[in-house]
């Protein structure tokens, strides 16, 4: 749900980064705000537990400039991966305007991919979304793995509609700002249709 | 999209402000901020130079969100008042109508009893202006006539520059 503030001329939009344990949500966005200009950026908010792994959310706000006189402004989001904090993934998803799917690239890791992408799909439905048709992005993470299955086999079992597929390795910034920019494509779209 | 864009012109925006900002002065609070569910700011009063309010904002949805979470589990529909209590601020925190959350950070210059009496009356006039937002938003989707957006005519480029492309 993208808040349009005409009073003070802003555009704020919330992506949510999605994926199972472990997968490198929290590392793109790290990414992200080591590398933006610190005009740009916010303060990064993670709660994570003594162990670094994502309890509640990561957050960073980001202000990207102007668009049609609108200062846009994203508001980028993690959820936390390990399973049993579904009830806390849910939460998170809560007014969301796209999503970026994280896929972890190691054989080992695919059934888990897989399971996230239907625990997406159901917590999605319950914010009164559908996964067929909010802006959505595959990104394909650490594809530098000796373990990485092939992209094709990837596409075969993950892509379902067509939608934008990235291939990243998070830790060095390969893809990360591709990834974003394909999500921020699709939703100013998004916005130019309503 | 599954729920109307939340859009504020300049009119209301002016009138939550102005509420906000009394709310401010007579609880004599130190800022008070008013906050959507989903985590965006909507309008602040008083010192908020003093406060990072983006973080703020994120966090107290995520907090409401957390509650809201816990209400249901135990058969609540929600917890609608939230106080945390510091040794020197304190922060109280309401839910606004649907999708509004009230926050109005306090120090021994007021009390908390203070604080929700005036927060009652405040949320009552804030209420009554985001359901004026909501009303015109569902009259304009159900007639679809909506008003002209500014982003009819994005363009490729207008997102690459954004990136700095």
């Amino acid at each position: 749900m993208t808040f349009i503030n005409y009073a003070s001329r802003e555009i704020n939009c919330k992506i949510v980064y999605y994926g199972p344990g472990l997968c490198g949500k929290t590392t793109n966005i790290q990414w992200i705000y080591e590398q933006a200009n610190p005009d740009k950026k916010g303060k990064l908010v993670s709660l994570a537990t003594e162990t670094d792994r994502t309890l509640f959310f990561d957050f960073l706000p980001l202000d990207m400039g102007t668009v049609k006189g609108f200062k846009v402004r994203f508001h980028l989001y993690t959820v936390p991966g390990q399973v049993f904090y579904d009830a806390s993934r849910k939460l998170i998803l809560r007014g969301c305007d796209g999503i970026i799917f994280v896929a972890d690239s190691q054989k080992a890791r695919m059934e888990a991919n897989i399971e996230s992408i239907a625990n997406l799909a159901t917590n999605l439905k319950e914010n009164g979304f559908d996964v067929r048709n909010i802006p959505y992005v595959l990104q394909l993470n650490k594809r530098d793995m000796p373990s990485a299955v092939p992209v094709a086999e990837m596409e075969r079992l993950l892509r379902f509609r067509s939608e934008p597929m990235i291939e990243a390795v998070a830790s060095q910034g390969t893809g990360v700002i591709e990834t974003l920019k394909a999500a921020a494509r699709q939703i100013l779209m998004e916005l130019q249709k309503n | 999209m599954a729920k109307l864009d939340l859009i504020m012109f300049e009119e209301e925006y002016k009138l939550l402000h102005e509420i906000i900002g009394r709310l401010q002065k007579d609880a004599s609070a130190k800022v008070v901020f008013l906050v959507d569910k989903n985590g965006q700011q909507i309008a602040a009063a008083g010192d908020v130079k003093s406060i990072d309010a983006t973080s703020l904002a994120s966090l107290t949805a995520g907090n409401v969100a957390a509650t809201d979470g816990l209400a249901k589990l135990i058969g609540e529909k929600e917890f609608s008042l939230l106080f945390h209590e510091g040794e020197r601020d304190n922060l109280h925190i309401s839910i606004v109508g649907k999708r509004g959350i009230l926050v109005v950070i306090f120090d021994q210059n007021s009390s908390l009893a203070l604080v929700r009496l005036r927060v009652k009356k405040a949320s009552k006039e804030l209420q009554e202006i985001f359901d004026q937002v909501e009303q015109r938003a569902q009259k304009e989707s159900d007639s679809g006539n909506r008003f002209e957006s500014p982003f009819s005519e994005i363009t490729d480029e207008d997102i690459d520059r954004l990136f700095g492309d």
